[in-house]
């Protein structure tokens, strides 16, 4: 009896184990797949300010929204042929790696863990952030070094926290961390006084000081303690898909660098062999993507340059350029050649 | 001398009436009642004074008109509107003929509904909204007048409410060119869904969970006991993270369940279990005697349990049921943590929105109004629903 139990049960994982790979993937790339799909499924933050967020019209908006755009631009014609999946820190990865999402737009810091562990590509970073400290003009202090004995709130279990421990350890300075689950948490506690400093990304608390009761009061030091280049991902492998995405990010570059605009782009006249290049009106950069040889004059029309892009979502609430200029301008946005 | 004793005087008995003989007897009769309620009333100046000066003076109100359309539905395209429109007058008919077919509850309930239209009607939405609200309510009213007293029309208005769960499923998503993806499914729109489809889904499911818990075959015993006690043994949370990350990776290939189906399918198997035991309560207050009685006139397991012993058993437990219904209309709001744009996820996204930032009262506030306006209305129901049948009487 139990051992005809037994043998029903290892045919049942036998029968299942063979079954199985009969519906693995064709391992075709996600570009034919979006193709064929006629729709681009791009994933983003569910509800952070400048970057992605549900508008009153009901249409996803913000920085990470209109590179996805541009994207179906790109490769279907059209930037309305996208389909927005908000998502969570935790799934963004899984939601990526089992095809649910062709390409993950949401803040997401490029490390080697990920890069390497995660079966997720990188592609070039669209916006470069950097962990900072933000703290009331009256504590008159102007480095990190002033800043033992403080306490220092924070958002827990994430990269920041990590951070901050690292760099207050390494300066040797005593602080009293206070962790919050919760943003909206953290910064009503830091404008009620309850901690001295508050330490996030620079965008983030760029964006917060706004909302404090007397944002003039409050002063964000120079200092940077850590990289966090954010950029869209792939899933592992598919090199070709990739290829267009990261393209698409040098393409908005690109059109910055050149003065290309919304505007301008579909009457731009130009002798420059590569600027010709890059409208598509000579040599097949678009075919050795794959993609329409208009495919980089479609990205500006639909969604304009970088420097667009970021004036539209991001200057809104009050980031600076910084690093994220052209390196013309001494940025750090650099398009590799269109040849 | 020896008149002195008949001269003492008698009170007449107190006849004063009124609010001020009221607040003497019962908040001013003792000195310290009277200073209790000095502080008690000091206490809610202070409150509500302060309530009242940030709602009417400080609070921002103007980020709820300026987003009800995504409150409402969510990223649900507004080309595609009349989809949600077209359940709603078919939701309006069978509701109509219902009213109009039994009476008592379901019409009681029905004028309420067509109360809420009216009210719609003349609230400063934009004018598509109250036109939308118009034609339901005159198609309530009119297949109301229709339904009446056309008994004969009961069986087919069942199977149309029955049909009613996936017709509005369909109708929703769509075929071919304008399909709406589950994706783009947001707001109470997707919150009601949620809500319904586990309502729906874990009755039947809870039942047969109860019944099998106390089957005589040990198999279904166990299977179902294990069932129960472990769904009952993590929270609701896990089971979402697991269907939203866990699951994903099992899957085969391209193969995908779609995200709101995974949650409703976390939402049912959760809330069952916790039906079940309910269920099994009401099972356990049936005397033995009614099952023998059943026996002894030759019903068989089927009809016992269907017109003898269920129909008493959930009667018994109405109350806790409800209590489940409405707990389970609040747990949807966790599918915002799984990355949905329920109602709560809109009011997290709308938060995100660098134009609305730090109104958190003011959207946290509105979004309780409208689950406190759901939960109220299925207790008043289940309260109604109750008297009628006479629990608790006999």
């Amino acid at each position: 009896m139990r051992n005809k139990f037994l043998f029903r049960v290892c045919v049942l994982v036998l029968a299942i184990s063979l079954v199985t790979p009969l519906f693995a993937d064709n391992h075709g790339s996600i570009l034919d797949k979006v193709k064929n799909r006629g729709k681009l499924v791009c994933g983003v933050h569910g509800g952070l300010p400048g970057f992605g967020f549900l508008g009153e019209d009901g249409k996803w908006s913000g920085f990470d929204a209109d590179f996805g755009r541009a994207i179906a631009a790109a490769v279907l014609g059209d930037p309305s042929k996208v389909e927005f999946v908000p998502l969570n820190a935790a799934e963004r990865f899984t939601a990526l790696q089992t095809g649910e999402i062709d390409v993950l737009i949401r803040n997401t810091t490029w490390t080697l863990s990920r890069d390497a562990e995660l079966s997720t590509d990188f592609t070039p970073p669209t916006f470069y952030d950097g962990q900072g400290f933000m703290l009331p003009k009256s504590l008159k202090i102007t480095s990190i070094k002033e800043l033992g004995g403080a306490s220092i709130g924070v958002t827990a279990g994430s990269t920041t926290e990590l951070n901050l421990t690292d760099t207050m350890r390494s300066l040797g300075l005593e602080f009293n961390p206070v962790s919050y689950a919760d943003i909206d948490t953290l910064y009503n506690s830091y404008d009620a006084r309850r901690v001295d400093v508050v330490t996030s990304d620079k965008s983030q608390l760029v964006a917060r000081r706004k909302d404090l009761k007397n944002p003039d009061d409050h002063v964000i030091l120079d200092v940077t303690i850590s990289k966090e280049p954010l950029g869209p991902l792939t899933i592992h492998g598919d090199n070709k898909w990739n290829d267009v995405v990261s393209w698409v990010v040098y393409a908005t570059f690109f059109a910055e660098e050149h003065n290309i605009t919304q505007e301008n782009v579909k009457t731009f006249k130009t002798e420059n062999p590569e600027i010709k290049r890059f409208l598509g009106e000579s040599g097949t950069m678009g075919e050795k993507l794959g993609l329409p040889e208009d495919w980089a004059k479609q990205v500006i029309m639909a969604v304009g340059n970088y420097g667009e892009i970021f004036e539209r979502n991001l200057t809104p609430i009050g980031l600076p350029r910084g690093v994220n200029k052209p390196w013309t301008q001494g940025g750090l946005l650099y398009s590799m050649p269109f040849r | 001398m020896e008149n002195t004793a008949i001269t003492q005087e008698v009170k007449p008995p107190n006849t004063k009436k009124g609010p001020v003989k009221w607040l003497k007897d019962n908040l001013f009769n003792t000195w310290y009642n009277t200073i209790l309620t000095c502080l008690g009333l000091a206490f809610l100046f202070f409150v509500f004074k302060g309530v009242f000066t940030w709602v009417f003076t400080q609070a921002d109100w103007e980020v709820i008109p300026a987003n009800l359309q995504i409150f409402s539905i969510g990223p649900y395209p507004l080309e595609q509107i009349w989809r949600v429109s077209t359940v709603i007058y078919g939701l309006a008919v069978l509701l109509g003929l219902s009213a109009g077919i039994w009476n008592g509850l379901t019409r009681q309930i029905t004028v309420a509904i067509g109360c809420i239209g009216a009210i719609i009607l003349l609230l400063p939405f934009h004018i598509p909204v109250r036109e939308h609200a118009l034609i339901a309510t005159v198609i309530l009213a009119v297949s109301f007048a229709i339904g009446r007293n056309k008994d004969n029309w009961k069986r087919w208005v069942v199977v149309g409410w029955v049909l009613s769960f996936p017709w509005t499923m369909m109708m929703l998503h769509g075929f071919g060119a304008g399909t709406v993806s589950t994706t783009m499914w947001g707001g109470l729109l997707l919150t009601l869904i949620l809500a319904a489809v586990g309502i729906v889904a874990c009755f039947p499911l809870g039942v047969l969970l109860a019944l099998g818990r106390r089957s005589q075959l040990p198999a279904i015993r166990w299977v179902s006991t294990v069932y129960i006690e472990t769904i009952r043994g993590v929270p609701l949370i896990t089971l979402l993270f697991m269907g939203s990350i866990l699951l994903p990776i099992f899957m085969p290939g391209d193969f995908q369940l779609d995200k709101v189906i995974r949650a409703m399918v976390a939402l049912t198997l959760f809330s069952a279990a916790y039906m079940a035991e309910n269920v099994r309560g009401g099972l356990q207050a049936i005397p033995s005697g009614q099952v023998e009685a059943a026996q002894a006139v030759g019903l068989t397991y089927p009809k016992t349990m269907l017109f003898i012993v269920l129909p008493q058993a959930l009667r018994a437990v109405i109350p806790a049921i409800v209590g489940q219904f409405i707990s389970l209309f609040k747990d949807t709001s966790l599918v915002s943590i799984v990355g949905l744009v329920d109602l709560l996820g809109v009011a997290r996204s709308v938060l995100g929105n660098a134009e609305w930032i730090g109104l958190q009262p003011e959207v946290y506030l509105f979004v309780a109004a409208i689950y406190f306006v759901f939960c109220y209305a299925m207790s008043f129901v289940s309260q109604k629903i109750e008297s009628d049948l006479g629990v608790g009487k006999h």
